[in-house]
C-alpha cells in the first residue's frame, strides 16, 4: 500500500493529506480533511451528492481519486459563505424550500452555484439540464429550480429580488 | 384559504417561514450516520451471496483475516452461539441476521468482516472465499404456490411458500350484486417491486461501553424507540436491557418507509460492538442498499368492478398474491398483514367489496415496506382507479364524469365504508372540480379528439384517491405489540421560550419547522423560540415514529394537546397573577386578559416567569407537559390528480405534458413545506409510474440493483408540477389536520397511468402495467398496428 502526500487548497485553505493512492477524493475530504459537508449516495457518479468544485468547475468527487487533486484547489459547501454570510444559491434553497432531507443539497448546491455564474438567466428547461446530475428524492425539483431562479435574480439583477409567492400562501 | 390566527412573527399555523433546520443543512453542517466519528471506530462490511438459493458449504477467512487491519470476520456460526443468528420481523416473521446454513436471495448477508479502514474492510471481503452449493430458485410467486415447488422457507415446517391468507367484506353479497350489475370489468394489475432508494443509503454506529454496560446506537431509524425494544427483546438474553440501549437517529437522508425495518446489518454491528468493545460502523453502499434492504410493493392483483349502463359502480372483488421474498418483513400494524388495502373502495360509494391476499414466501430479499405511503394504501388506489377508468371507457362516459357520479356526497361524512373505514371528512367533487377547471378539462378533451383524427396520441388520466393516515388508534393498531400512539413533550423555560421533545423522527418532513408552529399557534411564543428535538430514546418521548404519514396526525396532535395542558396551567397562574377569576380569562395567541378590562394582560412570557418565581401557594412549579395521543380515529387525506401526456410513436416515449394536483390534507400548519411534501410526492408517484422497477431473472438475479438500471427520476423527467389545495378539516383532528407526505405518492401513479391507456384505449389498449418505459409502451404500440 503505498501513500502519498498531496497538497491542495479547500475552500482557500492550504492543505495537505496523506493518501493512499485509490482513495476516492469524496472520501478524502470527508475522512482526511474533515469536512463532512459533501456527501456520498451511491459513488458510482450517479448521484451527485458528493459534487464539489475544482478550479471552479463542478466535479462528482467519487469520480477522482485524491492524488489526481494534488496541486489544485477545490470548494466544498463549506466554501459557499463568504465573510458576508451565506452565498446567494444558500440564500435560495432555504428562502424557496429547495430542500427537505437536506442530502443532496451541498451537491445540488455546487452544481447551481456554477450554474448562476452566468450573466443570462436560463430557462427553466435550461436549469433542469443542468442540475440532471444530481438525484433529489425529497423536492420534486420545482423548489430547486425557484431556489436557482431566486440566486441568479439576487447575483445579476440590479433591483431588489422580489419575494416569489407561493400556492397557498400567507 | 389558509388562514392564520398569528403575527408572521410568532409563526403559528397558516404561515410559511423558513425552515428552522436548513442553516444547518445549506452550510454542510447537518449531522448525519456517515458523519458520525467515534474515537477508535472501526468499520464493517459485509460478504453477500451472488446466489438466490444456495446451501453455504464452507466459508474460509483466513486469506481476510492475514490482512493487517482486519480484526474478526463473523459468521452465523458464530452468531449462533449467542443465539443472535435469527431475529423477528415486524410483521412477527423471523429473518436471518447471518446465516449458518443457507442463503435465501442473491445479496443476502453471508459474513461480516470487522476491520480498522473502510478501504480494509473493502478489500477483506473480496478475499474471503465462501463455497456454495447452489440449489433450486422460485421467482415467480404464482409457481411458488404451485404444489410440489421449491420451498423457501422449511424451517417453519410447513409443505407450502404460503405464508397467510387475509380477507376482508362479504364475499356472498359482493358476488351477488356484482351478478346483478349491467356489466362486470375484469383486469389483472401488476404494481411491481419497487425500492425508495432514499439518497442516504443505510447505515450505523454501534458502541458498546464495556465498563457501563451500555450500548449506544446512531442508526437511519424512522422509529428509534421502536428499535430499541427491538433490541431489548432480541439481545435482552444476552445482557442488553432496555434502559442500557439508547438509540439515537441523527439527521436522516431520506426515509420513505425503507428505514423502518432493523436490517441484519444493524445487529451484526451491535453484535460486534459487544464482543470486540470498539465502536463499529457500518454504512451500506447504493447496490447493497437496492439488493438487499426491504422492497415495497410486488402486488399481483386481480379485480372485477361491478358497474351499471348508468355509470353507477356498484361492487368490488379484488384477489391478490403479495410476493414478500423469504420472508414477511413489512412494517404493517399487528392486525392487518396486507396493511391497509382494504381503503381499496376508494372516493366511491361502492355496495359491496371483498378482498382477498394471500401472501408467499419467493427467493427474494424480505420485505413489503411503504415507498413513501401508508400500509399498502398507493397498491389499493392505483387497482380502484384504474378500474373505474376501465369502467368510464367501457361503458363510454366520461371518466370524470364517472367518478362524479359515484363519490361518497359531501352530506355523507362521517361515511362508514363497506369495508368498515370510518372516513372522517371530504368534499370529493369540489377538489376534482378545481382540478378539472384549473387544467381546462373540457378544451383538453377538445383537443384530444382533434389530435387523434390527426393520428397524434394525447391522453388524459384522473385519479381521485383517497388516502388513509395517521394510525392509528390503539383498539386496532399496534406494531410488535405497542399501541400506535405518539407523543410530544413541552417544557417552557422562565424566560418564555420552550423546548418539545417527540417520539417521532423527521427524514426532511421539517417537524423542526412544524411542530414549533404548532406550539406557537397553540401558545403564542414565536416558533422561531421553541426548539424541537426527536430521535434520541434517551430524552426523547416514547413514539412509533414517522411513517405512513402519521407525524402531523399522531404527534402533531400530541404537540397541541400538551400545549393545551400547558395552557390550563398557564390560566391558573395568571388568574393569580392577575387577581381575577379563571373564567374571566379569555386566551388569545399568547396572552391572558381579563374579560371587559383588556389592560389586565399577562404575557405567555409573564406567565412563564411567574411559573419559576411567584406560583401561586400549593401549585407545582414550572410549565410543562406531556402527551401520548391515541387518536380516535384514522385521517382519510383527498385528493383529484389531472395528468396529460403525449406519447412517442415512434419511441414509445411517454412526456407529462401537465399536470394538476389538487390536494386535501384538512387544515395546513405550513403552505411552503406542504407544497413541498406535494412536489416531491409526485416525483416519486411518477418514478414508478414511469421508470422504476426491480425485477428479477428465472435464477433470481436482480435486475435493477444499481442506479444504472434503477432509474430515479431527475429534474428533467420530473415535470413541473402544477399544485393547489382544498381544505376540508380533520373533524376529530385537536388542530383539524389530517398529513400529507404520502397522499401524491399515492394518488401520481394511477392518473399517469390512466393517462397513458386513455391516449391509446382507441387503439384497443386497455391495460398497461407500470411502469410505463417507453419499451413497453413501445412494443404495446406495434402489438396494435401502430408504426412510428
Ligand atoms: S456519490 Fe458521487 S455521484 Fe453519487
Ligand atoms: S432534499 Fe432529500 S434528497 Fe434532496
Amino acid at each position: 500500500m503505498s501513500l502519498r502526500e498531496i497538497h491542495l487548497t479547500v475552500n482557500g485553505e492550504a492543505r495537505t493529506a496523506t493518501v493512499e493512492n485509490r482513495l476516492l477524493l469524496v472520501h478524502c475530504i470527508r475522512e482526511n480533511l474533515g469536512l463532512t459537508g459533501t456527501h456520498v449516495g451511491c459513488e458510482t457518479s450517479h448521484c451527485g451528492a458528493c459534487t464539489i468544485h475544482v478550479e471552479g468547475t463542478p466535479v462528482k468527487s467519487c469520480t477522482m481519486f485524491a492524488v489526481q487533486a494534488d496541486g489544485k484547489s477545490i470548494t466544498t459547501v463549506e466554501g459557499l459563505a463568504g465573510p458576508d454570510g451565506i452565498s446567494p444559491v444558500q440564500e435560495g434553497f432555504w428562502e424557496e424550500h429547495g430542500l427537505q432531507c437536506g442530502f443532496c443539497t451541498p451537491g445540488m448546491m455546487m452544481t447551481a452555484t456554477a450554474l448562476v455564474r452566468v450573466e443570462e438567466e436560463p430557462s427553466e428547461a435550461e436549469i433542469r439540464e443542468a442540475i440532471s446530475g444530481n438525484l433529489c428524492r425529497c423536492t420534486g425539483y420545482v423548489n430547486i429550480v425557484r431556489a436557482i431562479q431566486f440566486a441568479h435574480r439576487k447575483i445579476h439583477s440590479p433591483a431588489p429580488v422580489p419575494v416569489m409567492a407561493h400556492e397557498g400562501g400567507e | 384559504m389558509v388562514t392564520t390566527r398569528t403575527t408572521p412573527e410568532v409563526g403559528g399555523m397558516g404561515h410559511s417561514p423558513r425552515r428552522k433546520e436548513d442553516p444547518r443543512f445549506i452550510q454542510g453542517k447537518g449531522n448525519y450516520i456517515e458523519d458520525i466519528k467515534l474515537p477508535g471506530m472501526l468499520w464493517m462490511d459485509i460478504v453477500r451471496s451472488p446466489y438466490a438459493h444456495a446451501r453455504i458449504v464452507s466459508i474460509d477467512a483466513s486469506k481476510a483475516l492475514a490482512i493487517p487491519g482486519v480484526l474478526a470476520v463473523i459468521t452465523g456460526k458464530d452468531l449462533e452461539k449467542y443465539g443472535l443468528h435469527w431475529m423477528p420481523t415486524l410483521m412477527s416473521d423471523t429473518q436471518m441476521v447471518l446465516p449458518t446454513d443457507t442463503v435465501k436471495y442473491q445479496a443476502q448477508e453471508v459474513c461480516a468482516v470487522i476491520a480498522t479502514e473502510r478501504y480494509i474492510a473493502a478489500d477483506a471481503i473480496q478475499a474471503v472465499e465462501v463455497e456454495y452449493e447452489e440449489l433450486p430458485v422460485v421467482v415467480d410467486p404464482f409457481k411458488a404456490m404451485e404444489p410440489g415447488a421449491t420451498l423457501v422457507r422449511p424451517d417453519k415446517g410447513k409443505d407450502t411458500n404460503h405464508i397467510w391468507h387475509w380477507e376482508v367484506g362479504d364475499p356472498d353479497a359482493t358476488d351477488a350484486i356484482l351478478k346483478a350489475s349491467d356489466l362486470v370489468v375484469k383486469q389483472d394489475v401488476y404494481i411491481p417491486r419497487i425500492h425508495v432508494a432514499s439518497i442516504e443509503t443505510c447505515g450505523c454506529v454501534a458502541s458498546f461501553d464495556k465498563v457501563e454496560g451500555k450500548l449506544t446506537v446512531w442508526m437511519t431509524t424512522q422509529a428509534p424507540h421502536a428499535i430499541r425494544t427491538v433490541l431489548a427483546l432480541v439481545a435482552g438474553h444476552v445482557g442488553l436491557s432496555e434502559e442500557r440501549i439508547r438509540v439515537i437517529s441523527p439527521d436522516i437522508g431520506g426515509g420513505f418507509g425503507g428505514k423502518v425495518p432493523v436490517y441484519p446489518g444493524y445487529v451484526i454491528a451491535i453484535a460486534a460492538s459487544v464482543l470486540i468493545g470498539k465502536p463499529v460502523k457500518w454504512i451500506e453502499d447504493r447496490m447493497e442498499n437496492l439488493q438487499a434492504d426491504s422492497f415495497a410493493r410486488d402486488y399481483h392483483t386481480t379485480a372485477e368492478l361491478g358497474v351499471n349502463r348508468d355509470g353507477t359502480l356498484t361492487a368490488l372483488r379484488v384477489k391478490t398474491l403479495a410476493d414478500h421474498g423469504y420472508a414477511d418483513s413489512a412494517a404493517n400494524p399487528s392486525k392487518f398483514p396486507a396493511g391497509l388495502y382494504h381503503i381499496c373502495t376508494g372516493s366511491y360509494d361502492l355496495k359491496g367489496a371483498h378482498v382477498e391476499v394471500d401472501g408467499v414466501y419467493t427467493n427474494k430479499p424480505p420485505g413489503g415496506v411503504a415507498y413513501r405511503c401508508s400500509f399498502r394504501v398507493t397498491e389499493a388506489v392505483h387497482t380502484i382507479e384504474r378500474m373505474v377508468d376501465i369502467a368510464a371507457h367501457e361503458i363510454g362516459m366520461d371518466p370524470a364524469a364517472l367518478r362524479m357520479k359515484n363519490f361518497i356526497e359531501e352530506d355523507q361524512f362521517p361515511y362508514k365504508s363497506v369495508l368498515g373505514w370510518e372516513y372522517d371528512s371530504g368534499n370529493y367533487h369540489a377538489a376534482l372540480r378545481k382540478a378539472m377547471d384549473i387544467i381546462g378539462y373540457e378544451d383538453l378533451r377538445k383537443e384530444q379528439l382533434e389530435k387523434r383524427a390527426k393520428g397524434e396520441l394525447m391522453g388524459i388520466g384522473i385519479s381521485s384517491f383517497t388516502e388513509i393516515v395517521g394510525a392509528g388508534p390503539s383498539r386496532d393498531f399496534d406494531i410488535l405489540g405497542i399501541k400506535m400512539f405518539d407523543s410530544a413533550e413541552i417544557r417552557v423555560h422562565p424566560t418564555g421560550k420552550a423546548i418539545a421533545r417527540f417520539g417521532t423522527k423527521s427524514q426532511g418532513q421539517g417537524h423542526e419547522t412544524t411542530y414549533a408552529q404548532i406550539v406557537a399557534e397553540e401558545l403564542g411564543i414565536p416558533m422561531s423560540q421553541v426548539q424541537v428535538e426527536e430521535g434520541d430514546t434517551d430524552t426523547a418521548p416514547y413514539g412509533l415514529g414517522t411513517y405512513a404519514s402519521r407525524s402531523t396526525p399522531t404527534a402533531g396532535a400530541a404537540a397541541a394537546m400538551a400545549a393545551r395542558k400547558i395552557r390550563d396551567k398557564a390560566r391558573k397562574i395568571a388568574a393569580y397573577l392577575l387577581e381575577a377569576d379563571e373564567e374571566d380569562l379569555e386566551w388569545e395567541p399568547g396572552k391572558f386578559s381579563v374579560r371587559g378590562n383588556p389592560d389586565a394582560v399577562k404575557t405567555i412570557q409573564e406567565i412563564a416567569f411567574a411559573a419559576y418565581t411567584n406560583h401561586p401557594q400549593g401549585m407545582e412549579a414550572g410549565l410543562e407537559a406531556t402527551h401520548y395521543y391515541d387518536p380516535p380515529n384514522l385521517t382519510y387525506p383527498f385528493g383529484s390528480y389531472i395528468c396529460v401526456v403525449d406519447i412517442d410513436k415512434g419511441t414509445g416515449q411517454v412526456t407529462i405534458r401537465r399536470f394538476v394536483a389538487i390536494d386535501d390534507c384538512g387544515n395546513i400548519i405550513n403552505p411552503k413545506i406542504v407544497e413541498g411534501q406535494v412536489h416531491g410526492g409526485l416525483t416519486m408517484g411518477l418514478a414508478p409510474s414511469l421508470y422504476e422497477e426491480i425485477s428479477y431473472d428465472e435464477a433470481g438475479n436482480c435486475l435493477g440493483g444499481s442506479f444504472v438500471d434503477y432509474l430515479v427520476p431527475t429534474a428533467v423527467e420530473s415535470p413541473h408540477w402544477e399544485t393547489g389545495h382544498t381544505i376540508t378539516p380533520s373533524p376529530h383532528h385537536p388542530i383539524g389536520a389530517k398529513g400529507v407526505g404520502e397522499s401524491p405518492t399515492v394518488g401520481a401513479p394511477p392518473a399517469i397511468a390512466n393517462a397513458v391507456v386513455d391516449a391509446l384505449w382507441h387503439l384497443g389498449v386497455r391495460h398497461i402495467d407500470i411502469p410505463m418505459t417507453p419499451a413497453r409502451v413501445w412494443k404495446v404500440l406495434r402489438d396494435h398496428g401502430v408504426e412510428g
